[in-house]
């Protein structure tokens, strides 16, 4: 039962709370990423998003105004802006090969 | 982890965003590169679908005697679909074309 958080606990369910409303990345274990505005997420990690952009190899696919997308197909959700800080909230195993 | 943050407004978990489709034509993006869009008549916790009018987009590579890869689109028409939960990845409202 270590605690390494100082200061107001932070377990990931908080945190997915505590940045609705903002810009994220989120990441699919297919590796196609999805950009915008966190509108809401749930206990299954599905999630809306706002003004979503959809990336795949790093170039813009597709817009929507408004998308869902079911939570078995996350890898992470990343906030650019939760208290001035970059987090991920990481999701299973982190493949390298996922991430470049 | 189940209870997200009450933040009033019309969608305040995410499968609100599939409640307020229903009736209304969707995009939906499923595992295999395979595409539908269609009219959005019933939904479920799992996300199982039916769909009516629905034209599926299916996208294949082929490659040529030359090895060289191209992405092939066939496209099917369905009038109603029922699509388990399992195999969707992203759900989309469609703006009325």
């Amino acid at each position: 039962m270590e605690n390494h958080n100082s200061g107001d606990s932070k377990d990931p369910a908080s945190f997915l709370s505590s940045i609705i409303g903002a810009s994220v990345t989120v990441k699919l274990n297919s590796g196609v990423v999805y950009k915008g505005e966190l509108q809401s997420v749930d206990g299954y990690m599905n999630i809306a998003l706002e003004k979503c952009r959809e990336y795949v190899n790093g170039q813009l696919r597709r817009s929507y105004g408004d998308a869902f997308v079911r939570g078995n197909n996350v890898l992470y959700i990343s906030s650019e802006q939760a208290l001035g800080k970059r987090y991920f909230y990481v999701v299973g195993v982190f493949n390298l090969e996922n991430y470049k | 982890m189940a209870d997200t943050a009450d933040q009033g407004g019309s969608v305040s978990e995410p499968l609100d965003l599939v409640r307020l489709s229903l009736d209304e034509i969707v995009f939906v993006k499923l595992r295999g590169d395979r595409e539908l869009k269609g009219r959005l008549h019933a939904y479920d916790s799992h996300c199982n679908l039916v769909l009516g009018e629905v034209e599926e987009t299916i996208y294949t590579i082929e490659e040529d005697e030359d090895g060289h890869e191209s992405v092939k689109t066939t496209k099917k028409q369905s009038e109603m679909l029922f699509v388990r939960g399992d195999s969707v990845v992203l759900i989309s409202p469609q703006p009325a074309s």
